[in-house]
């Protein structure tokens, strides 16, 4: 096995990136869609860490702030969706259509 | 001081008889009725008695002061709600108590008030026996007993007409007790509506003096008015006094408001007796006596009472002259009678003129009753052409009604003729002489009040019988319940003089003694002015001390008016003494045009009907101030109203332009815009499907196409 270089991360942040989209875009249920985004937050993360590696700790100190962002996010999403299936009793996002014209 | 304390009960006893008819009347029996609504009456009576027994004690033990007490305060409470500023930028606060006010004066009401009134209830239980709606009946007496002391009790002004009104009210429903007949509701009405017409003027005279003194207590008012001798010929003071009698008027019944009296003779005759010839009549002369403090600053105010009181007994008297009914007759004697008593306060002879009331309570009263007894001997009869010779079939009424005629007519020794002699001679000499023209208009009434009494008496008891067969059957001597008051009465009619035997006779005149402590004071400070200004004003009180220089003039003057009784008598005696069935009377012989006259009540009541309340029409418009008042009615509707619906139609018009305005072309141009952008903004509209990961697909697309156009670009 060789040495884990940059590329390898990125890859793998790619991958991650990707599936987070794929969940977006095709899962109905909106838990599943915020999972998703976290998933795609945390590629994010995987690409800050691995580029502090050539230019210094500020993609670290700015992975901190992404998670912070992205525990306040899954609150306010999860509140949101508490809400809205208190009203609708459903979380499903094709179901979620009262803005439609 | 038991009496004295508990005086509150005294009229709210007769207030606790009526609310009993009031709520249960209906469901009690006769008798039931009876006890409770006499004995209230009974008790109030010999309340009275004892309070005025102690009181006597009371004023001697504390120099001559009345007994006031004020319970509570009924309007204005010390808060500063009704503060106003009085003449001479006086703060003053509008304040008047529920309060008793016990003085000489207000003894007198009270005895002859209550104990008159308890004659008259016992009376009533007779007449009314066979009467429907005979609860109805006595709790109306009762509410009037009640409205009649809280009158006289009441320590200010407010309160005295709560009482005035409240008389006046009972006189209406009482008058109106037979209100299926119309006459007897029309007089009602004409009764009340002629009162109120005095009742304004009584009620601004109140807030004239509320205004000027800052206060309505009696005692307070007397009291300022009695400390400030220079207030003579006060102008303010002058319009109150005048204000004050032209209420006095309407209750009793004085040139130009007398109308009502005459026509009260509607209701039942117990309530003529007590209500409109005893009691509640001589509530003006109360309220002019009481206020006495004020009626001699204003000597123009006493010319004016002098001569509307003079005025009065004489038109009155002339019109009893010629009248039928035996109940009209003595209807416009108390209006005559009334006028005396006027006349005496005009001159300044208060203790005069309420020495009339006393006794005059006793004698109408007790004509009023023997009437009664007449009219129910001859099952409802009221034509003294439809009576005579009736001294034998009833006998009891004959002659208890012979001494009261005989008391009014003024024959010496019965009780009329001490206080219509006192009267006769305080005009004569009072101020130098001032009024002695009213003495020979006085005098000619003296003579004609003997002529009508005794005309009444021998077309009633002597003659022809001219009484129908059908109630000639019926005659009967009335029930002891009537009899009794009737027989009370005439002892009442001969000795209640004695109280007041003048000087001249050798009497003491305790009467004028009593009410001293009322009358004198302000009598004095005017004397004291007097003598300190000009001394030829005149001024509206007596002198005695002139009057005890004169005394051979006043022996002239009793032996002239009592010629004018014994003439006037023997002038009755002449014409109707042996009246037959189709006598004449010597008025109409001798001048048949004045005869008719007389009889019409010299048109007053017509002249009223056309000058006041339209009877006189052109087309279908009335004239007279009630066609004025309805034409400025119309005025009203037409023009004025006219003039703001007017306005309010242009205004509307106006409103309803802009409102187009606004909502076509404001609204208009702000929809328009709103409506282009929507119809501008339709295409784009359709992309808002709804699907949120479609919306997330197509950002997704659109990065990626953005990444690969920057990337391979």
């Amino acid at each position: 096995m060789g040495e884990i270089t940059i590329l390898h991360y990125l890859v793998v942040a790619a991958a991650l990136f990707a599936i987070g989209v794929v969940g977006v875009l095709t899962r109905r249920n909106v838990i599943i869609v915020l999972m998703s985004i976290e998933l795609i937050l945390n590629a994010v993360n995987l690409n800050l860490v691995a580029f502090s590696r050539l230019y210094g700790l500020h993609g670290q100190v700015f992975s901190i702030f992404v998670i912070t962002d992205a525990a306040a996010e899954a609150a306010v999403g999860l509140g949101i969706l508490i809400a809205f299936f208190r009203n609708k009793e459903t979380v499903n996002a094709d179901e979620i259509d009262l803005l439609k014209f | 001081m038991f009496f004295l304390d508990h005086i509150w009960m005294v009229p709210l006893l007769p207030a606790l008889g009526a609310a009993l008819m009031f709520f249960f009347g209906r469901s009690l029996s006769k008798r039931a009725v009876s006890v409770i609504c006499v004995g209230v009456v009974v008790v109030a009576f010999l309340l009275s008695v004892g309070a005025v027994w102690q009181f006597t004690h009371y004023t001697a033990a504390n120099h001559h002061a009345p007994y006031e007490k004020s319970y509570y305060t009924w309007l204005g409470s010390g808060t500063g709600h009704l503060t106003y500023t009085g003449s001479g930028e006086r703060p003053a606060e509008f304040r008047a108590n529920v309060g008793i006010l016990l003085d000489p004066l207000s003894s007198v009401w009270l005895l002859f008030v209550t104990g008159v009134g308890l004659l008259i209830h016992i009376y009533s239980i007779g007449y009314m026996g066979h009467e429907g709606g005979y609860y109805r009946f006595f709790g109306y007496m009762n509410l009037f007993m009640f409205s009649m002391l809280t009158l006289i009790l009441g320590n200010n002004y407010v309160l005295m007409f709560v009482g005035w009104e409240g008389v006046g009210l009972c006189s209406y429903l009482l008058i109106g007790f037979y209100f299926q007949r119309k006459s007897a509701s029309d007089a009602a009405n004409k009764a009340f509506l002629v009162n109120r017409i005095g009742d304004a003027g009584f009620i601004l005279g109140i807030f004239t003096i509320a205004w000027y003194f800052g206060s309505v207590q009696f005692t307070t008012v007397t009291e300022i008015a009695r400390a400030h001798p220079a207030w003579l010929n006060n102008p303010v003071i002058t319009l109150a006094t005048l204000l004050l009698f032209v209420g006095a008027c309407g209750k009793s019944a004085q040139i130009p408001l007398y109308v009502w009296l005459p026509d009260a003779m509607e209701g039942p005759t117990p309530v003529s007796a007590l209500i409109h010839a005893a009691t509640m009549v001589t509530a003006g002369v109360y309220m002019v006596a009481r206020s006495n403090a004020l009626f001699v600053l204003a000597p123009r105010t006493m010319m004016v009472v002098a001569v509307i009181g003079a005025s009065t007994a004489i038109v009155a008297a002339l019109i009893g002259l010629v009248q039928n009914d035996i109940k009209r007759v003595l209807a416009y004697s108390t209006v005559s009678q009334l006028g005396y008593m006027f006349l005496a306060c005009g001159v300044g002879a208060f203790a005069a003129g309420v020495f009339h009331v006393f006794t005059h309570a006793f004698f109408k009263a007790l004509l009023f009753l023997g009437a009664g007894s007449v009219i129910h001997a001859l099952s409802g009869e009221q034509d003294m052409r439809n009576m005579g010779d009736l001294r034998k079939k009833i006998p009891t009424t004959f002659w208890t009604m012979m001494v009261g005629a005989l008391a009014i007519a003024g024959v010496p020794g019965l009780a009329g003729f001490f206080s219509k002699d006192e009267i006769l001679w305080q005009t004569w000499s009072a101020q130098h002489g001032t009024y002695r023209f009213l003495w020979y208009l006085a005098f000619i009434t003296a003579l004609m009040t003997a002529f009508y009494m005794f005309r009444l008496i021998y077309l009633t008891f002597y003659g022809e019988s001219r009484v129908s067969p059908e109630a000639e059957h019926h005659i009967h001597e009335s029930p002891r319940s009537m009899t009794l008051p009737l027989i009370l009465l005439a002892l009442g009619a001969i000795f209640a003089g004695y109280l007041g035997l003048p000087r001249s006779l050798g009497g003491t005149n305790r009467f004028e003694h009593f009410l001293a402590p009322v009358f004198e004071p302000g009598a004095e400070a005017l004397r004291a002015a007097e003598t300190a200004s000009d001394p030829g004003v005149p001024v509206g009180t007596k002198a005695p001390g002139a009057a005890e220089g004169h005394e051979s003039a006043e022996y002239v003057l009793m032996g002239a008016s009592v010629l004018a009784a014994l003439g006037g008598i023997f002038l009755a005696w002449k014409s109707y003494a042996k009246a037959q069935k189709d006598y004449r009377e010597p008025i109409a012989a001798a001048s048949p045009p004045l005869y008719d006259v007389l009889y019409n009540k010299f048109f007053v009541d017509e002249f009223y009907n056309t000058v006041f309340t339209g009877s006189l029409k052109l087309g279908d418009k009335r004239l007279g101030v009630m066609g004025a008042s309805e034409f400025l009615g119309d005025v009203d509707r037409t023009i004025i109203d006219g003039g703001v619906n007017g306005a309010g139609w242009l205004t509307r018009f106006s409103g309803r332009m802009s409102n187009v305005w606004d909502k076509w072309i404001i609204d208009g141009l702000v929809n328009g815009l709103a409506w282009v952008t929507s119809f501008f903004s339709y295409v784009t509209r359709l992309l808002q499907w709804g699907q949120l990961q479609w919306y997330a697909l197509v950002m997704v697309v659109g990065l990626a196409g953005f990444v690969a156009y920057y990337v391979w670009r």
